[in-house]
């Protein structure tokens, strides 16, 4: 297949993702539709590195999935703590900051 | 043979995504997620990206998901109430929905037009040159020698990153005080090894404090005495 479709799968999982994180309320699902949008970035890296024959994007998409495993890391550490305070689950009714 | 696999990989990796982003139940989500990533592993073997397959199954799919689920079963015991919650009346959850929805297929038209529409010849052929090998594009061997010796630095700011991350994880999740009060008085110092705990304080002078060994000590000399006294109190 011509690099062309996998541009396109890209782009309609970065969609999706944008989608889910504007629109679920539950902070695990958005941190899933956040995966979804990183992951979209990676194919078109990997895409666009096949396409010139250059490691480059290759490496991109690993360090991309470094800064995921730490925002995965981060953010449900936050849950957890939001967990533990006895407050909502929920990004509408999360809207103090003091802890 | 390859066009059939990209689609069903492709087919997997939409519909994955379209679970993720619909399915009410954040468990279901997760698992969603997962086929997501594997048929995604799919389209990077495709791409002749073998060692970043590779590492999208073991360790996204594998341990990133496995965190996932676990906070998932930790927090998500209220798992059908949030659903209930969702589908509450008087949210405003159908308007933000659609305009969710329009912004999103706003979104992808937009980047359909900028990574198909533009002039790059390169974008509707099949990729550079490919010559199998023990180091050829996209295996271990090629993406080692990248990664220590042109991107030395990210490689090294990335596992940096990593630590940081796995620190600030700890120090978010643990338990702060007022929450974990059985924990309280459980705390140990290292003096306590060589000097009984109470030394130099009031507890010491009056000596009613024991250390655990020595209550259990004088408790099993009173159980032992105890049978004497009373069978002696029963003869009188």
């Amino acid at each position: 297949m011509s690099i062309a479709w996998y541009l396109a799968v890209s782009a309609i999982v970065f969609s999706l993702g944008a989608v889910g994180v504007m629109t679920r309320r539950n902070p695990l699902v958005v941190l899933l539709c956040l995966e979804l949008m990183l992951n979209g970035g990676n194919l078109a890296l990997i895409a666009f590195s096949r396409m010139w024959g250059n490691g480059d994007g290759q490496i991109l998409a690993i360090v991309v999935m470094t800064v995921a495993a730490c925002e995965v890391c981060i953010g449900l550490g936050m849950i957890v703590a939001i967990y533990r305070q006895r407050l909502p689950i929920d990004v509408d009714e999360l809207r103090e900051l003091q802890g | 043979m390859s066009s059939v696999l990209f689609f069903i990989a492709a087919i997997g990796v939409i519909s994955g995504a379209i679970g993720v982003v619909m399915l009410r139940n954040p468990f279901y989500c997760v698992l969603s997620l997962v086929a997501h990533l594997i048929s995604l592993a799919v389209l990077f073997l495709l791409l002749r990206a073998e060692f970043v397959a590779a590492v999208q199954v073991v360790v996204y799919a594998g341990a990133v998901m496995v965190l996932y689920v676990f906070v998932v079963a930790y927090v998500g015991e209220e798992g059908d109430s949030i659903g209930e919650r969702l589908r509450a009346p008087g949210r405003v959850g159908s308007g933000l929905r659609l305009g969710g929805a329009i912004v999103g297929a706003a979104l992808l038209v937009e980047l359909l037009i900028a990574l198909l529409g533009t002039g790059l010849e390169a974008t509707s052929g099949y990729g550079a040159g490919y010559v199998p090998g023990p180091q050829a594009y996209g295996t271990p061997a090629y993406i080692g020698k990248l990664l220590l010796t042109r991107f030395l630095l990210s490689f090294e700011l990335a596992s940096f990153l990593l630590l940081i991350a796995a620190v600030g994880g700890v120090v978010l999740a643990r338990r702060r005080g007022g929450i974990g009060e059985a924990d309280e008085h459980q705390t140990f110092a290292p003096l306590d090894l060589v000097r009984p705990r109470e030394t130099g304080t009031t507890v010491e002078s009056v000596g009613t404090f024991l250390p655990h060994g020595q209550v259990r000590a004088a408790r099993s000399e009173q159980a032992e005495q105890s049978p004497v006294e009373t069978g002696a109190g029963r003869s009188t």
